[in-house]
């Protein structure tokens, strides 16, 4: 059911700019107005979903160690895994973010008669750091469409990217890692049984969304080829805020492309496709592990009633005194002559 | 216990990899017998100020909520999306990889799919969804939005109190999102409703007026005291007194109360102050401050610091330097990542610097409290303990990693080195169960009650397995812990799945193996058992 709702979503999807475009010869709307529409949604959505976290606070230092601690001297601690400074923190983030470490980590757990038994389960993390490499290489290919120009950068990535030749015209790695990376978090979620009965209709959707950019990207290289002069000249203009129609005609596969980004990119900031930016927020992994050598400030933090020893004492002097426990008056004077001044 | 079923029979139903064929936001919340715990009574929550339901159970048809509960549950959410970096953030980020599926012991005991640390915040997350977002309206489940309805209140009451804030699914998950932070918010909403747990809540009260968890008044901490040390008195021979609100005291040592009353801490308090004996400490014990784990922090972050901050009211009055704390879990969660923030900055202390070896505690200086493993591993390190191994040659010793001082401090070989130097006998646990991946007890985070052993046992069985596997493989027959739910809990874990195994502090080991100026010769160790080749002695 799941799956199925966001298959037929993303082919309603398909189906829209091959009517829009390739029936109704609406072309303006297609390749200016809703890539801008959808892009000013990114870039707008993106900004108050970072503003909304960062203004929220973080009230405690609460960072997860999985490591050991800087304590003494001779005992060696984790920089990774349980960063002491900022720069400790920061490499740990990077392992994160672009290694997906806490991942890497990742244990399958069997049951067997009456023994749990783990395993090393790298699946999940091959899948997506496949997944999302490739999508940055890609990103970074593509450039070469908004630039002008191209960056040397540009042009390198793209060569080692090509670096085998693979087929006429050579397809990219990049192409491949990303449709393999995809088919397998797709086939993850289908076939691990934990997965799919907790995954929505939304945790599919992306999966065949990006499945469909990326298809039609590759088909537009490699079998029902496209204008790229005029692909260039659109999205030169688009990036330029020049927006101009191409002088020759492109295939409608590339309006279906362009739409699908479009789609993505109005989906991100307001799906779980937000981990990209949230992941840099999380205070278990962003904060460092040295509560007791720089305090936390606490923005809301307010006093709180407790019982305090004089009213404590009171309670208990009778058997305070038997049991010959010191009672201490003294203290009590003191603070409440200190309260009075207060 | 008698209810349980046998080891052999409590998890053939449980398979981790068969779903139920129904959406589980269709699964109904069952209160089963041994499967939840008791609601508060009324009169805990009244000497706290705090709202309740009157008299109910979890298994009553219909709870008592209050007319406006919609709202109520409404906007207490609201107002921790908003002062909560976390607790919204994790509700946005989780793409629902799985990968904290299999890490919750909860889910490993019972297979349970609301278990899985990732349904278990979707608990929450569909209803901020099906609540205030438009997509969720809109899209209802297909987005992974439902209604806020009584049932999810039931179901929230079953799950989020059977979770122990133990954070392993936060190690395994991409994101960090940390299970623990979304507990400790469902159960404040929970609260704001008037519901708790009687378990957790009377121990509260307890800590909050009497000044520890089990409500020992100071003449009877002092007792116990006194009987731990006639007891010390007979194994060694040697003659101890413990300050008690000793002004002037260097040091302020705070401790679980558990640790003066209850077996097996005692011998961790044995432990202790044979080490302090022996060293010729400067310290005091508090009968005010007498609390060093947090049963507020279980119900409430307010409560969290309404109780601990007695240890600096009483710091201050008793003008110590700077304060040491004993074996515990929460305790250190609460001590190490909460206590600079809620009490600091502390100026009325000083940089902690052991007045045996001289070392400055850098890592403290700021909060000014250290842990007791620290402090003693620093000793040894030293060479200032006079040490006999041999006294604990009875023991195989394996060591359990509480989760708290694993994944929220970082405390890994500070115990280690200890029970290295204090036992001849040292086997590790299978490395996917121990250290930042260590299992709760099960019990933690105040669950333990005696209503809920059959979830306790469950739980507790991914961590039970392991030691069972090195009592088999080793003979391992003693589990070190530094932590009191721990000492408290998995004792009838172990009874229940490896009897064999005994549950200890380090520190009781340190005692075991401490030499003391003007002992007797030793036959048993601190719990009177024979020392290995004192078998015919005793």
């Amino acid at each position: 059911m799941n799956v199925l709702f966001s298959f037929i979503i993303t082919l309603v999807l398909v189906l829209i700019p091959v009517i829009g475009v390739g029936l109704l010869g609406l072309y303006s709307l297609f390749s200016i107005v809703i890539p801008y529409v959808a892009f000013l949604i990114f870039f707008f959505g993106l900004i108050y979903r970072i503003i909304d976290w960062a203004r929220s606070p973080q009230p405690f230092k609460i960072p997860t160690t999985c490591g050991q601690q800087k304590s003494l001297p001779w005992i060696k601690h984790s920089r990774l895994e349980s960063p002491f400074t900022m720069k400790e923190v920061c490499l740990r983030m990077f392992f994160e973010v672009f290694l997906f470490r806490s991942l890497f980590r990742n244990l399958r757990s069997d049951l067997v008669g009456k023994r749990l038994i783990y395993g090393s389960a790298k699946w999940l993390w091959l899948g997506a750091i496949l997944f999302h490499l490739s999508f940055l290489v890609i990103m970074l290919r593509h450039l070469r469409f908004f630039t002008h120009p191209v960056p040397s950068l540009v042009d390198i990535i793209a060569k080692v990217d090509g670096f085998f030749h693979l087929g006429i015209p050579p397809i990219y790695h990049t192409d491949l890692f990303i449709l393999a990376g995809l088919f397998l978090l797709l086939l993850r979620r289908l076939v691990d049984s934990k997965v799919k009965y907790l995954s929505h209709a939304s945790d599919y959707f992306p999966l065949f969304l990006i499945l469909g950019i990326v298809i039609s990207g590759i088909l537009m290289r490699t079998i029902f080829k496209v204008d790229v002069q005029a692909v260039k000249e659109l999205a030169y203009g688009l990036a330029t805020f020049s927006p101009v129609l191409p002088s020759h005609k492109i295939g409608v596969l590339f309006y279906i492309h362009l739409f699908l980004v479009s789609v993505l990119a109005a989906y991100f900031p307001f799906s779980k496709l937000v981990h990209m930016v949230g992941v840099f927020f999380s205070p278990t992994r962003n904060l460092p592990n040295n509560n007791r050598t720089e305090r936390h400030i606490n923005p809301w933090d307010y006093p709180v009633k407790y019982t305090t020893y004089c009213e404590w004492q009171e309670k208990f002097r009778d058997v305070m005194e038997e049991a010959g426990i010191p009672i201490d008056d003294e203290w009590c004077k003191e603070t409440a002559e200190a309260q009075k001044q207060a | 216990m008698s209810k349980l079923p046998k080891p052999d029979e409590l998890l053939s139903e449980v398979k981790l990899h068969d779903m139920p064929s129904n959406h589980w936001m269709d699964l109904k919340p069952e209160f089963k017998r041994g499967r939840y715990l008791y609601a508060v009574e009324p009169q805990v929550m009244e000497d706290l100020g705090r709202s309740h339901l009157g008299k109910w159970q979890p298994h009553d048809e219909k709870w008592p909520l209050p007319e406006n509960w919609k709202e109520i549950v409404r906007e207490a959410i609201k107002k921790r999306l908003e002062r909560n970096r976390a607790f919204k953030l994790f509700m946005d980020i989780c793409v629902r990889c799985g990968a904290c599926a299999d890490k919750c012991h909860f889910f490993l005991g019972t297979g349970d799919p609301k278990n899985m640390p990732v349904l278990r915040a979707e608990l929450i997350r569909s209803i901020i969804k099906g609540e205030f977002s438009t997509f969720g309206k809109l899209f209802g489940r297909l987005s992974g939005g439902r209604p806020l309805t009584e049932d999810v209140i039931k179901e929230w009451f079953l799950y989020f109190y059977q979770c122990t804030e133990c954070r392993r699914c936060s190690v395994f998950c991409p994101y960090g999102i940390d299970t623990a932070e979304v507990t400790i918010m469902m159960r404040e909403i929970l609260h704001e409703l008037g519901i708790a747990l009687d378990w957790a809540m009377k121990p509260l009260r307890n800590s909050h007026f009497i000044g520890n968890h089990l409500g020992l008044q100071p003449h009877t901490i002092k007792e116990n005291i006194e009987y731990l040390l006639y007891d010390i008195e007979q194994i060694t021979g040697v003659q101890i007194e413990v300050p008690i609100n000793r002004k002037g005291a260097e040091i302020l040592f705070v401790t679980p109360s558990a640790d003066f009353f209850a077996d097996p801490g005692i011998y961790t308090f044995m432990g202790y102050v044979l080490l302090f004996h022996h060293i010729g400490f400067d310290y005091t014990i508090s009968t005010y401050a007498s609390e060093g784990g947090n049963f507020g922090f279980f119900n409430s972050l307010e409560f969290a610091k309404k109780l601990h901050a007695k240890i600096y009211e009483e710091a201050k009055r008793l003008k110590v330097k700077w304060i040491l704390g004993g074996e515990c879990g929460h305790q250190w969660r609460v001590w190490h990542q909460y206590h600079n923030t809620f009490f600091g900055p502390f100026n009325y202390l000083e940089v902690p610097k052991s007045p045996i070896t001289g070392t400055v505690f850098e890592h403290a200086k700021d909060n000014k409290i250290v842990h007791i493993c620290e402090f003693t591993a620093d000793i040894i390190a030293h060479g200032k303990l006079k040490l006999d191994p041999s006294r604990n040659d009875h023991l195989v010793v394996t060591f359990h990693d509480s989760c708290n001082t694993s994944r929220a401090m970082g405390i890994f070989e500070e115990p280690r080195f200890i029970i290295k130097n204090v036992c001849n006998n040292f086997v590790e646990m299978p490395e996917n169960t121990i250290r930042e991946k260590t299992f709760c007890c099960g019990s933690g985070s105040g669950l333990n009650a005696d209503e809920f052993m059959d979830i306790r046992m469950r739980g507790g069985f991914p961590r039970a397995n392991a030691v069972e596997y090195v009592h088999k493989e080793y003979g391992v027959n003693t589990l070190a812990c530094i932590c009191a739910i721990d000492r408290a809990t998995l004792t009838p874990l172990m009874k229940y799945w490896v009897p064999e195994v005994a549950v200890s502090g380090v520190h009781e080991l340190v005692g075991n193996a401490l030499i003391m100026e003007g002992e007797k010769e030793r036959t048993t160790d601190l719990r009177y058992r024979p020392l290995k080749g004192k078998e015919g002695e005793v």
